[in-house]
């Protein structure tokens, strides 16, 4: 592929991996984005190859629907990326306000009884609570100014021990009844599509459209580039950052209510290092750990080559089990080398 | 039920000082503080395991006005060591009893009280050097992956096929699949997939699936953990293969102990691992500073297969676990 003359991409390519945002005239993906969409595809042919199973309608489904929280929260998370900001709490966050959910729920059974009603409320207040969460930490980075990493950092352990305090350190469990009434959330959908896929893939196209085609989506990669810029061509950089947790935050919520119908509980182990699996999707994906540039697609993909290998190995057998970590960080790693270096060799 | 763990700590803390002002001359002589280091409630099983100490502190207060008890709970190893020492510099204590977070970097804390004349219990997890403890109180990894191994050879049919999820990998869950697999050696049952489900429900949830999309037949699935089990079921009433399969999960948590007491297909057993065992080590513990009973050596919980008969005696509707 590098022998095709593209001498003005190539350039624009290179002031992209330093500083500059991209031309915005070019609506082709570049040359470089198209490692991680070369690596899932490498992943689906030897998924295919491996097993017979592999492309059936019940296991696409099952790696979509699994896919789908992590992937809502990613799709949030590029925007915070993006615009130069970081967020380790979104895994312990997606627990605490599972926890509160249903504890909100069970709490508002007598009163409401077992009906849709009682599901809108919970739903409701997931989002509420996500709101609110990404409030706080978009607060706290914006106005008190502090190192978003030590912001989420902190509040990382603080909704990671809320709902262990929460859960008495056990486990908090939904009321059975409402949970019979919740679970086609998760377990069924419209025309064949599960519910959890359909709502990751609006999230993933309507992030699409904010990044690409709206002024949002601009002033997150003009300030994630250099906010000093941004704030003297007259973009309210703080609260445009501030509006990225949020949105980051509400993402969270709905993960968390397609989450809670999957197994009716919370517990402390909730969401464990569900951050770290969000911040991968977004870089193995092209977007800029240091912002200024963002791609939700590739986000969408980086999430989708996570979960494939996990299921490859367990499908395939390739490995002892001891050795699936260590195939899963090659894996990382390469699909972000194949991207880096074509934009610079190419 | 308790929800407020650390008020309830903080509770026990204050009666605690508010006894040892008040009372002093009720005491036979000196009163003796036993200390307690456990790991804090970031899993079910430890949920389990903290509930039950409180519970038995409280239990073991009431009934022996001359002990006092100091719990700490720790997130991590180097926590645990601070408290260790805390105990011993500032609360005198007379007794630890540790459930050790790691047996390594606890080693040399824990001799250190040994050394300084303490007597010492030991729960669970082994230190790395022996003869440190008076007294360990453990569960029996062995029997556990045995128990679970005899009962699937009692109860299937040469060449059946099982599916196991394993935990963290660690020597414990390496002696129990050991014992497991020696259970059920010759007699015919093969065994499809071994996976790591990591003692997690959303990690057995969907290395379940992918069991399940792999394998065509499946006649029982050693789950190994009862969080584990319950992802297990998840994943298998989705597909909707319940007729198909049972599972076995392992530790004692109610809400699986509630299942194989109204006697559900799916779950026909479980095997106890039980988190009280931390309850032994202090009721026995506090033995030894109430009476002239030897308590030293070495006490093994053993493993046995809860049936649908006995699930009454492991069934804790108030614990959270």
């Amino acid at each position: 592929m590098s022998d095709i003359p593209r001498p003005d991409l190539t350039r624009a390519d290179t002031v992209r991996a330093d500083t500059a945002p991209p031309s915005l005239g070019s609506r082709l993906p570049g040359l470089s984005a198209l490692g991680p969409l070369l690596a899932l595809i490498l992943l689906v042919a030897l998924g295919a190859y491996l097993n017979e199973n592999f492309l059936s309608a019940g296991n696409i489904t099952n790696v979509l629907a699994r896919s789908a929280f992590i992937g809502m929260i990613a799709v949030g998370m590029t925007f915070v990326i993006t615009s130069g900001g970081l967020d380790l709490s979104v895994g312990s966050m997606a627990a605490f306000i599972a926890g509160v959910m249903i504890l909100a729920m069970n709490a508002l059974l007598p009163s409401m009884g077992v009906g849709v009603p009682l599901i809108l409320a919970g739903m409701a207040i997931a989002l509420g609570a996500g709101f609110l969460a990404g409030l706080g930490n978009g607060l706290l980075v914006t106005k008190a100014r502090i190192e978003p990493f030590i912001v989420t950092l902190g509040t990382m352990g603080i909704f990671r021990s809320l709902v262990t305090w929460l859960a008495d350190g056990g486990t908090i469990s939904l009321d059975f009844g409402v949970r019979q009434l919740y679970r086609p959330v998760y377990y069924s959908g419209l025309f064949g599509v599960a519910w959890p896929i359909l709502a990751f893939a609006l999230v993933a196209i309507a992030g699409q459209v904010a990044m690409r085609h709206t002024r949002f989506g601009r002033y997150c990669e003009a300030i994630g580039s250099n906010d000093k810029v941004a704030l003297y061509s007259a973009v309210n950089v703080e609260r445009i950052r501030l509006m990225t947790y949020v949105l980051l935050g509400l993402l969270v919520g709905l993960a968390t209510i397609m989450y809670v119908p999957r197994l009716g509980s919370a517990s402390g182990s909730t969401g464990m290092l569900w951050e770290l699996e969000a911040i991968a999707a977004v870089i193995i994906g092209g977007t800029a750990l240091k912002g200024g540039y963002g791609r939700v697609w590739g986000t969408v993909i980086g999430v989708l080559i996570l979960s494939l290998i996990d299921n490859i190995l367990i499908l395939a057998d390739l490995v002892s089990p001891y050795l699936n970590g260590t195939i899963q960080g090659v894996i990382i790693v390469l699909a972000v080398v194949l991207q880096r270096s074509k934009s610079s060799s190419a | 039920m308790e929800r407020r763990t650390f008020l309830t700590t903080a509770a026990i803390g204050a009666a605690t000082a508010a006894t040892g002002v008040s009372l002093p001359a009720m005491a036979q002589g000196k009163k003796a503080v036993i200390g307690v280091s456990i790991p804090s409630a970031t899993h079910g099983f430890m949920g389990g395991l903290n509930w039950h100490a409180q519970d038995t502190i409280k239990r073991l207060k009431a009934t022996y006005t001359n002990l006092e008890f100091v719990l700490a709970t720790a997130g991590a190893v180097g926590k645990q060591v601070n408290d260790i020492e805390d105990m011993v510099a500032t609360r005198n204590i007379d007794a630890l009893v540790v459930l050790p977070f790691e047996s390594e970097p606890l080693t040399s804390p824990v001799k250190a009280v040994k050394d300084a004349g303490k007597w010492v219990t030991v729960v669970d997890r082994g230190l790395s050097q022996a003869g440190i403890e008076d007294l360990y109180v453990a569960g029996d990894n062995t029997a556990f992956g045995r128990v679970s191994g005899e009962y699937f050879k009692a109860n299937l049919k040469p060449g059946a096929k099982i599916v196991v999820l394993r935990g963290i990998p660690t020597t414990l869950d390496n002696e129990r699949v050991e014992a497991f697999q020696a259970a059920i050696a010759g007699s015919g049952i093969e065994i499809l997939d071994m996976q790591h489900g990591n003692w997690n429900r959303d990690k057995a949830f969907s290395v379940m699936q992918d069991y399940l999309s792999k394998h065509k037949q499946i006649d029982a699935v050693w789950a190994a953990d009862d969080d584990m089990a319950i992802g297990v079921m998840e994943a298998i009433a989705q597909s909707g293969r319940q007729k198909e399969m049972w599972i076995v999960g392992g530790a004692g948590m109610k809400q699986i102990i509630k299942r194989v007491m109204d006697k559900d297909p799916q779950i026909p057993v479980d095997v106890s691992y039980p988190p009280a065992l931390i309850s032994t080590a202090l009721e026995v513990t506090a033995l030894n500073f109430v009476s002239a009973t030897p308590v030293y050596g070495r006490f093994i919980i053993g493993s046995t297969l809860i049936t649908a008969e006995n699930a009454a005696q492991f069934y804790f509707p108030d614990s959270p676990f």
